[in-house]
């Protein structure tokens, strides 16, 4: 079995800024990731098809490029297409299994950084399951990735991201066909209070200005303050409708391109058995560390949006601490050289989380999301709906595990990722009861399905 | 309203390829002849060949397609050489047999 000192799983800016200080400090690294390349899902196909637009997807894209420069520079190459699907710690190390190309293998290491990053949050409004819907982020990626742009698109939601995106289809030639967003001028009043403390995090803050300023120059149509969201059509998405200032309003369209703010994936974080947190601004759970990121499992730490959504650049920040403490902790770096080496990422960590609270109260998730209708699918796998979520609370269903008896909700092949929110809110408003005591799924091994020919490859002769 | 582009199957293309001269290779789905980006993204390039519904569910047989494009929703599941596998982490290679899932009801 090979063996590092540090495995980081994820390749976006908290993982390989991670890689680049323990590897920089003379660590060996081991980096994994499950896409094609490295860059995560910000920086998607930024060494590859990504690079070459630019124009489209922006300068701080581009920047993404850099790390990737920064870790091959250090001798380190991702291992992508690696699908992890298990981590066992034990008293002298961490044991990671993945399947890359069909081939299972294990590698092993003294610390383990998680930088798994984000998952768009559930958006369980009627007709969410639609062919021809997606998330923003998806609509992103394809942009990214593939170079593919929606033709008749909606946007619609609550969050920057969807300005992003708006824009980037501007500038791709392909406008959508209008923005319709969740928040209202409520929440902007609401979040204003915020705002002296987020100027800290005022790169981010122009940065969306800016963005608006040129949507409204190239005329995207934009409504705010919509509610009662429904994707139409049979068999395909064919138009959203929504409700604005008591009227009901209908845009046809091909694609709806949803948001409602990403969410940390915490799914290895809970299979760890770490101690989590809700975090009551966010509307999700995060894993509880301390300044470095370390976890509640000593050795494993946690950077990035899967530590709670800060934003790329944050992330980038909160993985030079991983790996400046994992270096620390191996002895190839003194306190005070940590100390010295930490400072500005430290700095400019905290200035970006400081826009947080600000962004959190001025674009909040819709209430319609929080609590589906009783007709509206939650579980996308199971095809599980809230109502019957709030039936088996009625007959005394109090956890989220129990609710997988009860009906099977979050045991498809998404593995609860795309509705355990909802469950865990569906059984606190039943209950009267906080999210905190509610609690989460149970996560188990394998985190993604795997083939018994995979296993079937793994060295039987291998001591774990 | 905005005029449809059609694609070569003659269905409307709902997403627009940004590189459309990428040189491209034969792969079919469920029979049907389909020449797709090499080394592409399997969902987006479907998508960009006006594909949008990959298979239908197990539970009601409602049909899906991309939903997060990021490997986590598994709404993307696509028959690959018999295999079921999620289309957005897999690559179009020269000759692909692609296949949908029919889910309740089907085969």
């Amino acid at each position: 079995m090979r063996a590092v000192d540090l495995i980081v799983i994820g390749a976006g800016p908290a993982g390989m800024a991670a890689a680049v200080e323990a590897a920089g400090a003379g660590l060996s690294v081991a980096m994994l990731d499950e896409q094609a390349a490295p860059g995560g899902q910000i920086y998607r196909a930024v060494t590859g098809a990504g690079a070459g637009r630019g124009d489209v997807l922006g300068k701080d894209y581009l920047h993404g490029a850099s790390l990737v420069e920064a870790m091959s520079a250090l001798g380190v190459s991702p291992l992508c297409r690696a699908v992890v699907w298990n981590i066992a710690p034990d008293a002298e190390g961490i044991t990671v299994t993945y399947s890359q190309d069909g081939r299972a293998a294990k590698v092993r290491a003294a610390r383990l950084v998680l930088a798994t990053g984000a998952l768009e949050r559930p958006v369980p409004i009627p007709g969410w399951t639609l062919p021809g819907v997606m998330t923003a982020g998806a609509g992103q990626i394809l942009l990214k990735a593939s170079g593919v742009v929606a033709q008749r698109a909606v946007l619609a939601g609550s969050g920057p991201l969807l300005y992003l995106l708006a824009v980037q289809m501007v500038r791709a030639g392909q406008p959508p066909l209008a923005l319709v967003e969740t928040q209202g001028a409520g929440d902007m009043w609401r979040a204003l209070p915020h705002l002296a403390r987020g100027l800290r995090g005022w790169r981010t803050l122009a940065k969306g200005v800016g963005l608006l300023a040129q949507l409204r120059r190239a005329g995207v149509r934009r409504i705010t303050g919509a509610g009662d969201l429904v994707v139409e059509g049979d068999a395909h998405a064919a138009a959203l409708r929504f409700t604005v200032g008591g009227q009901v309003q209908l845009i046809a369209c091909d694609t709806v391109l949803l948001h409602q703010g990403v969410v940390p994936n915490t799914q290895i974080s809970r299979a760890l058995r770490m101690e989590h947190d809700w975090r009551a601004g966010q509307h999700a759970f995060t894993p509880r560390l301390d300044a470095w990121g370390e976890s509640t499992v000593p050795g494993v730490f946690v950077a990035g949006d899967g530590a709670g959504i800060a934003g790329a650049a944050a992330a980038e920040q909160a993985g030079r601490l991983a790996g400046l403490q994992v270096a620390h902790q191996l002895g190839r770096i003194d306190g005070a050289a940590r100390e010295a080496r930490a400072r500005g990422p430290a700095a400019r960590l905290a200035a970006e989380r400081a826009l947080r609270p600000f962004l959190e109260v001025a674009y909040p998730p819709a209430p319609q999301v929080l609590s589906p209708a009783d007709t509206t699918i939650i579980c996308r796998c199971e095809e599980v709906t809230a109502g019957q979520v709030r039936g088996w609370a009625k007959l005394g269903c109090m956890g989220p595990n129990q609710t997988k008896a009860f009906g099977r909700v979050g045991m498809g092949p998404c593995q609860g990722r795309f509705c355990g929110l909802s469950v865990t809110a569906l059984l606190a408003q039943a209950h009267g009861m906080t999210p905190e005591a509610v609690g989460a799924y149970r996560v188990r091994p394998p985190y993604k399905p795997v083939t018994l020919g995979e296993l079937a490859s793994l060295d039987a002769g291998e001591t774990p | 309203m905005m005029r449809r582009i059609l694609g070569c199957s003659g269905r409307p293309v709902l997403f627009r390829d940004l590189s459309p001269d990428a040189p491209r290779v034969r792969v079919t789905l469920d029979g049907q002849v389909l020449h797709l980006p090499a080394g592409a993204n399997l969902a987006a390039a479907l998508l960009g060949a006006g594909i949008t519904t990959f298979r239908m569910t197990p539970v009601s047989g409602a049909s899906r397609g991309p939903f997060c494009m990021m490997g986590a929703c598994f709404d993307c599941l696509i028959g690959v050489e018999g295999v079921t596998r999620q289309a957005c982490m897999m690559q179009v290679s020269d000759g692909m047999v692609l296949t949908r899932p029919l889910g309740k009801g089907g085969a």
